[in-house]
């Protein structure tokens, strides 16, 4: 048997990462006093140099290497950089909280860093064995991280339930996985599309195992009627937590559904679109409805992230119309525009609450933004940016999100599916702007000053202002989003 | 024609004047919060003046036009451009902000430069309104303007105003949303333009156009409003501080109208006759039931509130007509109505910052202790009520003609607006300012003072000038008028 030696260029940064997360597993063992700062920054330092090796080793043209179990593409490389950025911000807001109470601990950065590979190799998988494997190891991390204050009741039962949910979502995907490979004999992405282009694969077999990965697609997403442990988890995890959960796993969901869905099963994408569509708008009207009755706020994003990840939806499943697929590119980067556009407001929004939690006490209600005008009015302006851009109101990026995706939904025809969105964000409008009402139009029930290392201060208001920058100039990204899918087709 | 963008000017002054209000800070630097935001509302008005002295009364062409690419990936272009018909509406606004401004002066004494601020920024993003000429800029200066004024009327209001706030808002999103659908469904048939321009010759069948007709119809009926979607409007002028509601009657008000001259008009023209019935019903309904509704109120806000939808559905059954009187006449009518209303809220603004009531019931004999204040009151009063020689009596005269020429029976029942308007208005001023000294704190009154003083004289210079001598503002309007109505008179099927 003779060994070829893979091309291992292409996946340098996933390899570096993966050498760091030993490196910093080694080096908090043995240097115990330093270990937290150590971590830390060894974590941040690895997710800048990961993104500069992505940026370098970016090849404009699609590569396949390990014998095509690995894919290296633009779509796959803007994913990354947003999913190193969003975890680099979401590590960076998350640690004053997590060190207020006592569970800074190294291995929590260790995590974060199995996470964000797990992802990368979601992102860059072109066979379903990895695209498994990277999903196991980001669940796996984010289940323990979860749990990671382990002697809070509540943060246990939640990792509890998403760690049983998951495994169950991931039998679903593992069943629909080998489903497939009945129908069409092979795993790998291309390998599929073959065969169901020259329609040799059993029908049947195919639409039951296709079932079956919406499903673990779904569940990924956190969409109805999979969405169960969405609210539980968001509200139980701890803040700083519950800000990597609603963030990057979101690009790699995303990224999932992309490679199985569009690079795997385009071929009879009208049949998913139909499962996507009934999904979308039962997320969008139950995220809706759920969430004005939340007074916690983390439950409250919960439900509005559910309704956010449905509209998302409406972009994937806009893209073939009565087997025309002119539309297809339009459709999902206007979907892939709105994940980012949501990923940099749910960073913004929960980096808000644990700007407001300090050590003794928690910010998760509703309540607890109560004046923050008054008390600055700084934050208040920058909450106001992201609950407005969630609301889908200009001069936001939510709002050229939610543009984008309509666009896509009216070109495509589905009217009903349009009116039913914009109804629905009118009532989603409701809750947002309910925050608002409290931060500005209530006196503060808590006079205490806001604390937070300056870091966290700077990038939070850059962070704010990203959101109203992008409304006002969203064409780079969008046309970004559009290139990187054109490139990698 | 000169080459500095004065659109722009009139957009972005405000919007960034407004922000280095808010740059002010905490109330400990309120004085030059005032000053700042003073000097930023005449700057602003100072940049409109150039649209007016350089206009072209004898083009309907878009003129200052101002065209950049904006997002390419959906052909949204910054397109500015104003004819005849929004120019009036680009100096209304920058005149009214100055008004604002000087009329928030004292009685805002917490966080004045967020209040002055979103006045300001209101300001800019309401020009943009009158002058974008691409449909998504359109949206976006429309939907944003909630933002301030939602803020304005939820921190600065009365006892009720978070209700009036969300209950503004949500009302106004809902409208607008619907009209984002019927954007995109012309983005995709005119082949991907989002110009405002290009959908006026677009060809559309008659069932879309009707769809299209009645999105556009709740979105602008609702910002009008329009009965029976109007609900929203009382409570929120009752709830705003006077500067809120001065805005909100005077500019905020005509954006439905406006948009009805822009959109529903020259791009649905076929729906628009087809369905116009039916928004001549809506209006005269306003008109005649929402005037008797004016007349029972008992507080004076309301009760201006009630006119000013009464007074609105004037201006749609002006649009309605198809000629020239009733579009002419419904334009000098929304000009009128902004100066007004906005003197009338300006007028019990200047009640309720001294007694703090709104009540009809808790005022009396108020021409005893505040005579000048009487007088100017008497002149507003007498031209909401529509008097000959105000400059209420035009737009409505106008109107009330071009009815008669459309159908005698709709301009017999919409003429009633001048008896009932004047039922209400005289009414409301008699047992305000007439009569005995009603109570102690009545007699304590203190009659305006200079600043006061000033912005009222401006109005009260306003309307009788519009009044005796409307040439200069009819002028201005006739071609792009004429312009509309050829175009109306044209199918699209």
């Amino acid at each position: 048997m003779n060994f070829v030696v893979p091309d291992f260029y292409p996946a340098a940064a996933e390899i570096f990462v993966a050498v760091m997360a030993l490196v910093i597993m080694l080096a908090s063992t043995f240097a115990r006093s330093v270990a937290r700062n150590l971590a830390y920054l060894l974590t941040q330092a690895t997710l800048i140099v990961a993104a500069f090796i992505t940026i370098f080793t970016m090849e404009g043209e699609v590569v396949h290497t390990f014998s095509n179990l690995f894919i290296s593409d633009l779509l796959g490389d803007v994913l990354k950089l947003m999913i190193y950025f969003s975890t680099a911000i979401a590590l960076l807001y998350g640690r004053g909280y997590l060190a207020d109470r006592k569970i800074d601990k190294p291995e929590y950065y260790l995590l974060a860093l199995l996470m964000t590979l797990g992802m990368m190799v979601m992102v860059t998988a072109n066979h379903m064995l990895p695209m498994y494997i990277g999903l196991e190891m980001m669940s796996l991390a984010l289940y323990t991280m979860v749990a990671f204050d382990r002697d809070s009741a509540r943060s246990t039962e939640a990792a509890m339930k998403y760690f049983v949910l998951g495994a169950l979502a991931s039998g679903l995907l593992l069943y629909g996985m080998s489903m497939v490979y009945g129908a069409t004999g092979t795993l790998e992405f291309s390998g599929v599309a073959q065969a169901l282009y020259n329609q040799t694969a059993n029908q049947t077999v195919l639409m039951f195992g296709l079932v079956f990965l919406v499903a673990g697609i779904c569940f990924k997403l956190g969409v109805v009627p999979f969405h169960m442990w969405v609210p539980d988890v968001y509200q139980g995890a701890p803040t700083a937590v519950t800000l990597v959960i609603a963030t990057a796993p979101k690009l790699a969901a995303f990224a999932m559904a992309v490679r199985l869905l569009i690079w795997a099963l385009f071929d009879i994408a009208e049949e998913w679109q139909m499962m996507l569509m009934l999904v979308a708008a039962a997320s969008i009207v139950l995220g809706n409805l759920a969430a004005i009755a939340q007074q916690n706020i983390k439950r409250m994003l919960a439900y509005s992230g559910i309704s956010h990840m449905g509209f998302m939806l409406l972009g994937l499943l806009a893209g073939v119309v009565e087997g025309d697929r002119h539309f297809a590119l339009n459709a999902y980067s206007s979907a892939m525009f709105y994940a980012i556009s949501y990923v940099i407001m749910s960073l913004a929004s929960f980096g808000m609450l644990i700007l407001l939690s300090r050590a003794g006490f928690e910010a998760e209600n509703i309540d607890d933004f109560k004046g923050l005008n008054k008390r600055s009015s700084w934050y208040a302006l920058m909450m106001l940016f992201v609950m407005f851009s969630m609301a889908g109101v200009p001069f936001f990026i939510g709002f050229f999100a939610k543009l984008s995706v309509l666009q896509a939904v009216v070109a495509a025809g589905y009217f009903w599916l349009a009116v039913l969105a914009v109804v629905m964000s009118v009532i989603g409008a409701f809750y947002y702007l309910r925050v608002v009402k409290v931060m500005y139009f209530d006196d503060p029930i808590d006079a205490s000053p806001i604390h937070a290392a300056p870091e966290v201060r700077v990038m939070l208001s850059a962070n704010g202002l990203a959101i109203a920058a992008l409304g006002l100039a969203p064409q780079a990204l969008m046309s970004l989003c559009a290139f990187a899918l054109l490139r990698s087709l | 024609m000169t080459d500095i963008p004065l659109l722009s000017l009139a957009i972005w002054v405000p919007i960034i004047g407004g922000l280095l209000v808010l740059a002010t800070g905490s109330d400990r630097n309120a004085p030059l919060a005032r000053m700042l935001a003073l000097a930023v509302a005449v700057a602003g008005f100072v940049v409109t003046i150039p649209l007016y002295t350089g206009f072209d009364v004898g083009t309907s062409a878009m003129q200052f036009v101002e065209l950049q690419s904006w997002v390419p990936r959906f052909n949204i272009n910054y397109h500015l451009g104003v004819d005849g018909i929004s120019v009036l509406f680009v100096l209304l606004n920058a005149f009214i902000t100055i008004i604002v401004v000087a009329a928030g002066w004292q009685v805002i004494q917490n966080k004045v430069a967020q209040y002055m601020a979103a006045f300001l920024i209101m300001s800019g993003l309401m020009n943009g309104i009158f002058s974008a000429l691409d449909a998504v800029l359109f949206y976006v200066f429309f939907e944003a303007s909630l933002i301030p004024l939602y803020l304005i009327i939820g921190i600065w209001g009365g006892a009720n105003r978070v209700y009036a706030a969300i209950k503004f808002f949500l009302y106004t999103l809902f409208g607008s949303l619907l009209m984002l659908i019927a954007l995109l469904y012309l983005f995709m048939q005119s082949g991907g333009s989002f110009s405002i321009l290009d959908w006026h010759q677009l060809p559309l069948p008659i069932e879309p156009q009707i769809l299209i007709f009645l999105a556009f119809l709740v979105a602008f009926g609702v910002k009008v409003p329009m009965w029976p979607v109007h609900t929203w409007l009382p409570d929120a002028h009752v709830e705003a501080p006077t500067g809120g509601s001065v805005v909100l009657a005077a500019i905020a008000l005509k954006l439905g109208a406006y948009g009805f001259l822009r959109f529903s008009l020259p791009i649905v023209p076929d729906a628009a006759n087809e369905l116009a019935p039916l928004v001549i019903t809506l209006s005269l309904i306003a008109v005649v039931y929402i005037g008797f509704v004016a007349l029972v109120q008992a507080d004076m806000k309301k009760l201006v509130a009630y006119s000013s939808i009464s007074h609105m559905g004037f201006v749609t059954l002006g649009f309605f007509m198809f000629n020239k009187l009733g579009v002419e006449g419904a334009l000098v009518q929304m000009i009128s109505h902004g100066f007004v209303s906005g003197a009338m809220f300006l007028c019990i603004g200047v009640l309720y910052d001294r007694l703090h009531s709104r009540q009809i019931a808790d005022y009396g004999g108020v021409v005893h202790t505040m005579p000048k204040f009487a007088a100017f009151f008497m002149l507003f009063t007498m031209a909401n009520s529509g008097l000959p020689a105000t400059s209420g009596f035009v737009g409505e005269f106008m109107v009330v003609l071009g009815a008669v020429q459309y159908n005698f029976w709709i301009g017999f029942v919409a003429a009633t607006t001048l008896i009932l308007g004047a039922a209400y208005s005289l009414w409301m001023y008699k047992r305000v300012v007439f009569g005995k000294v009603a109570n102690r704190h009545v007699a304590e009154l203190e009659d305006i003072n200079g600043r006061e003083f000033a912005f009222l004289a401006v109005l009260a210079v306003c309307v009788l000038a519009m009044g005796l001598y409307p040439f200069p503002f009819t002028e201005v309007m006739h071609a792009s008028v004429n312009e509309l109505l050829r175009h109306v008179a044209v199918s699209k099927l």
